[in-house]
């Protein structure tokens, strides 16, 4: 599959992100903000970081480079979408995907390894998972409290939006477990046409030969099959 | 501008003494101007000139087999790593700005060292960092740890460098002068790695970077010699970091050096423009004529003296020939960064400042600069009246009755050995996906991009035996620091220093600064890591008394396969558990002596650096031959720590151990050992790893096995959950 990444000016995951797809055999490339062609991908990931220095609103900035235009549109036209951390951010303020980060409960960063638990295969993000599984993925931010009102949590939630939850070692969802005081433990939701994935935890940070988990791989493989799978 | 007449008091108001104002006037051969003596001021201050250490510091030892630039050559030492890799790294402090502003002073202190790395063409891929406050009882001080510790957050999570390691240790001398020492390591080829010194007559002298403001320039001077009418209103002496725009920075700058097109580079960190332009200069035994007007500005009316004093974070001087500042140009103006020319390389070895057409300064730079003929001196020492009193205190008749288990617990909760992880998660230290061994065991260690090989990082100062015994408490942090990489699988390389001490003006502390050198040479002699460079901090003191001191060693260690990288925790039921090394004589100079009897006294654990050396090779040779399950160095807090340290990793394990010697439990649980490892194995492997052993002529004690029942059972001493024992450690410290 070809992969676009692209890099906002703050970014500093483009590089993991461009790197993991391109050890899993796609062809990845990174895409400069200032740049207005996503050469064609199958696949647009918006990396973590700390896009124009977090200035105003995390991501509320990048949402505005001239490449988020060609973004949106990608979108519009059913594309392929992964935002993680900072990149689940900048969807919200795009309103590519609904509800907000807002800053930990703890009001700290938090840098660790975290168990979210699969909600849901039926995403492409989670294609053949089993509904429960649980996986290590590492978590690295300070505005990941994900917030949203009720009517449009209860539409989320009926609509089975809601990807990933962040869980105890086992699969409990719990207060204990929420690391930030997301709403219903949320680290990761689908927007409607379930295309577009936002999540707080790093799924590239846990696929590679050199780090501790290798639950990422999870992630990406389930994607690939889905893609493979013809759908 | 106002010329101002240079008094007495305007010279003692930069810190000149008098003697080294006649030798000004010797150079110049006539009055300097106000900048001349601002340049002279901050390039002769013991931060950049080291005038009273750099005697010392030539005596450690700077060659070895892996060094690709020699402490002092540039921005930090380069160690070869093999397959035309190398690894730059360095340590720095940035303790008075933290004690007054610890939010920005530590932010702006990771920000400069990251910036000494990058300059070198060097990308950053880890840092650490060495902190140390008053006791964490009082709200001022968990202030000041919370802002430092939210400063260093803020500053490397947002540039994007994995924060690995470091350490962070309370005692009552650091009330009110923390030390804030921050380490940075990066990764460059050998054919890439850029140079600081000018070349080339005719070439550009080109200004990168944020603008110029009047941020960390010495406030009190200006103010009271009314310099300019701007300057009235007094700034903060505190620089403010921002690390997006480092980010945008490090990209600019290493493209322009990939690309060839830098001829030399220099970063503004101490002594802003002044000190760059300066050691550029020297450097290259040529000159540079700069004009201050051209410097982009962040306020109006500044004048050349601000201009070349200010501190502004995130700058670089750059030298570039003529035909190659365009495409440099397209780079910075890509990243939306200031580039612009401000002066040139010129034959006459000079320093000249212009601004607006006038000369206001005109300095040969060889006199500025570390190894030119800046002064240099040798200051009076005199041993401390307490080193043989607290040296020769009778411990032979303390009270070593009490419950073995409650004392395990008491010191896993004590404030110097419980856990730090409220600390290194608030660290980003996964960025980058190279993280293989993460904080919270003897050592980082971090992959190299595109190969197997992996480094293995920490730093390591035990102060308190620093401050009972200067010399051995100095070897003993090389030592430590050099077990600590071996125990994680790596063979040590080199090391980088930060020196913290008191007023180099007491004959004492200068007696402590002495003997610390004279410790780490010796060891790092004797352990083949010579030394790549590190920083001076002297002044740090408090209204009672000086800061213990405080040598803190960064070591960098190198495994060949980071498949071989071990962590010190115990990973299955059944394997075999030896302690290799020695026993505790007494509890001299340890943490328990401190907390139970609120002792800071006895002998630091003798150091034999030969048979450190065998262990370190020992621990080498067995990781090769993979034959250990994990491997942890006995340090702070003695064997019985270290065995509770090594359930950490997965509490549902326990152990089932008998002490070497059953004579006095709290002796041998708590007493502190040098060159002492915790290993264990499977035991089919225990004739190898013996017969090893005792080659390598170390003793060694089979404490017993890894139990899969939750409980660290110490035969007729102590009976404890492993999870007691990991929440007791874990929840301890307290920040908020």
């Amino acid at each position: 599959m070809r992969v676009s990444v692209i890099t906002f000016p703050g970014s500093n995951c483009d590089i993991d992100s461009r790197d993991v797809f391109a050890d899993l055999g796609h062809d990845s490339r990174t895409i400069w903000h200032k740049d207005t062609d996503l050469q064609n991908p199958d696949l647009v990931v918006l990396p973590g970081g700390f896009s124009y220095g977090d200035y105003l609103r995390s991501g509320a900035l990048a949402r505005f480079s001239p490449v988020m235009k060609e973004v949106i549109s990608f979108a519009k036209q059913g594309g392929y979408i992964l935002g993680i951390c900072n990149g689940f951010q900048v969807l919200t303020e795009a309103q590519l995907l609904p509800g907000s980060l807002l800053a930990n409960e703890n009001l700290d960063f938090i840098c660790r390894h975290q168990y979210i638990r699969v909600e849901t295969g039926n995403s492409p993000w989670t294609h053949g998972l089993d509904k429960g599984r649980i996986l290590d993925i590492p978590i690295a931010h300070k505005k990941g409290r994900y917030h949203l009102d009720q009517e449009s949590l209860k539409r989320l939630e009926d609509n089975d939006q809601v990807i990933f939850r962040y869980a105890d070692e086992e699969g409990r969802i719990t207060p204990e477990a929420n690391p930030n005081g997301s709403v219903n433990n949320i680290a990761g939701i689908c927007s409607e046409n379930r295309r577009i994935l936002g999540m707080m935890p790093h799924p590239e940070r846990a696929a590679t030969k050199a780090v501790v988990s290798s639950d990422g791989y999870e992630i990406l493989k389930a994607f690939e099959s889905y893609l493979a799978s013809g759908n | 501008m106002k010329q101002v007449e240079i008094t007495p008091e305007v010279i003692e108001e930069h810190g000149l003494t008098s003697e080294e104002y006649e030798y000004i006037l010797s150079i110049m051969g006539r009055t300097p101007t106000i900048v001349e003596l601002g340049i002279f001021s901050v390039m002769w201050s013991e931060h950049a000139s080291y005038k009273n250490s750099v005697k010392l510091l030539k005596t450690l030892p700077k060659d070895g087999p892996y060094m690709l630039a020699k402490a002092g050559d540039e921005n930090a030492g380069v160690v070869d790593i093999g397959d035309g890799l190398a690894i730059c790294f360095k340590i720095e402090s940035h303790n008075h700005p933290s004690a007054l502003e610890p939010y920005h002073g530590a932010a702006t202190g990771v920000g400069g060292i990251l910036r000494d790395i990058f300059t070198m063409g060097a990308r950053p891929i880890a840092a650490l960092n060495s902190l140390r406050f008053g006791l964490p009882n009082n709200f001022d001080t968990r202030y000041l740890i919370r802002e430092a510790v939210h400063g260093i957050s803020y500053y490397g999570n947002s540039f994007g460098v994995p924060t690995v390691g470091g350490e962070i240790y309370f005692e009552p001398c650091y009330e009110g002068n923390p030390l804030v020492n921050a380490m940075a390591v990066g990764l460059v080829k050998h054919d890439k790695i850029a140079r600081s010194a000018a070349k080339g007559v005719g070439n550009l002298v080109v200004y990168v970077g944020a603008k110029t403001g009047r941020d960390g320039i010495h406030g009190t001077t200006f103010a009271s010699v009314e310099i300019s009418d701007e300057s009235a209103s007094m700034r903060s002496a505190i620089q403010v970091g921002d690390p997006f725009y480092q980010k945008l920075l490090l990209e600019a700058t290493l493209e322009v050096i990939n690309a060839g097109l830098v001829v030399g580079i220099q970063d503004m960190g101490a002594a802003g423009l002044t000190c760059s332009s300066s050691e550029m200069a020297g450097k290259g035994e040529v000159g540079i004529e700069m004009h201050t007007d051209r410097i982009p500005q962040r306020e109006e009316g500044m004048t050349p003296y601000e201009i070349m004093l200010s501190e502004s974070q995130e700058r670089m001087l750059v030298i570039v020939e003529p035909k190659d500042y365009p495409a440099v140009e397209a780079v910075f103006h890509k990243w939306d960064l200031e580039v612009v020319v401000v002066g040139e390389v010129i034959e006459e070895q000079v320093l000249r400042i212009v601004h607006d057409g006038v000369v206001e300064a005109e300095i040969p730079p060889e006199y500025l600069i570390l190894g030119g003929k800046a002064p240099v001196y040798t200051r009076e020492t005199q041993e401390p009246e307490y080193f043989q009193r607290l040296k020769n205190t009778d411990l032979s008749k303390l009270d070593l009755s009490q419950d073995p288990a409650k004392e395990l617990l008491a010191m896993l909760a004590h404030h110097n050995l419980c856990s730090r992880a409220k600390v290194y998660q608030q660290y980003d230290h996964m960025v980058q996906i190279g993280t293989v061994v993460e904080p919270g065991s003897d050592a980082a260690v971090v992959a190299i991009k595109g190969t197997d090989k992996a480094i293995a990082l920490c730093t390591d100062c035990n102060s308190r035996y620093c401050y009972l015994d200067p010399y051995e408490g100095t070897r003993a942090a090389v030592a430590e620091s050099a077990l600590n990489v071996a125990v994680s699988g790596a063979k040590p390389l080199a090391i980088s220093n930060c020196l913290n001490f008191g007023n180099p003006y007491k004959p004492e502390i200068y007696w402590g600064f002495g003997q610390a050198i004279k410790g780490m040479g010796d060891a790092c002699r004797a352990l083949d890591t010579p030394v790549t460079g590190g920083n001076v901090s002297l002044y740090n003191e408090n209204p009672e008394s000086a800061v213990y001191p405080t040598p803190v060693i960064g070591m960098l260690g190198l495994l060949e396969d980071m498949k071989l990288a071990i962590t010190q925790f115990f990973k299955n039921e059944g394997d075999l558990i030896m302690l290799v090394g020695n026993q505790p004589q007494d509890l001299g100079a340890s943490q328990y002596l401190e907390m139970r009897h609120g002792m800071v006294a006895g002998k630091v654990p003798k150091l034999d650096i030969d048979a450190h050396k065998r262990l370190i090779d020992l621990l080498q040779e067995l990781s090769s031959q993979k034959l250990l399950k994990s491997a942890h160095d006995v340090s702070d807090g003695g064997l019985g720590v270290a065995l509770a340290e090594c359930l950490f990793g997965n509490r549902d394990l326990g152990a089932m151990v008998t002490l070497p010697t059953l004579d006095n439990p709290i002796l041998s649980l708590f007493g502190e050992v040098q060159s002492t490892v915790i290993i264990s194995f499977k035991p089919s492997d225990l004739e190898a790893v013996t017969q090893l052993v005792q080659q390598a002529k170390l003793k060694h004690w089979i404490l017993g096995e890894v139990t899969s029942d939750g409980t660290l059972k110490i035969k007729d001493t102590l009976e404890l959950s492993t999870q007691e024992l990991y929440s007791t450690w874990r929840d301890a410290l307290q920040l908020k």
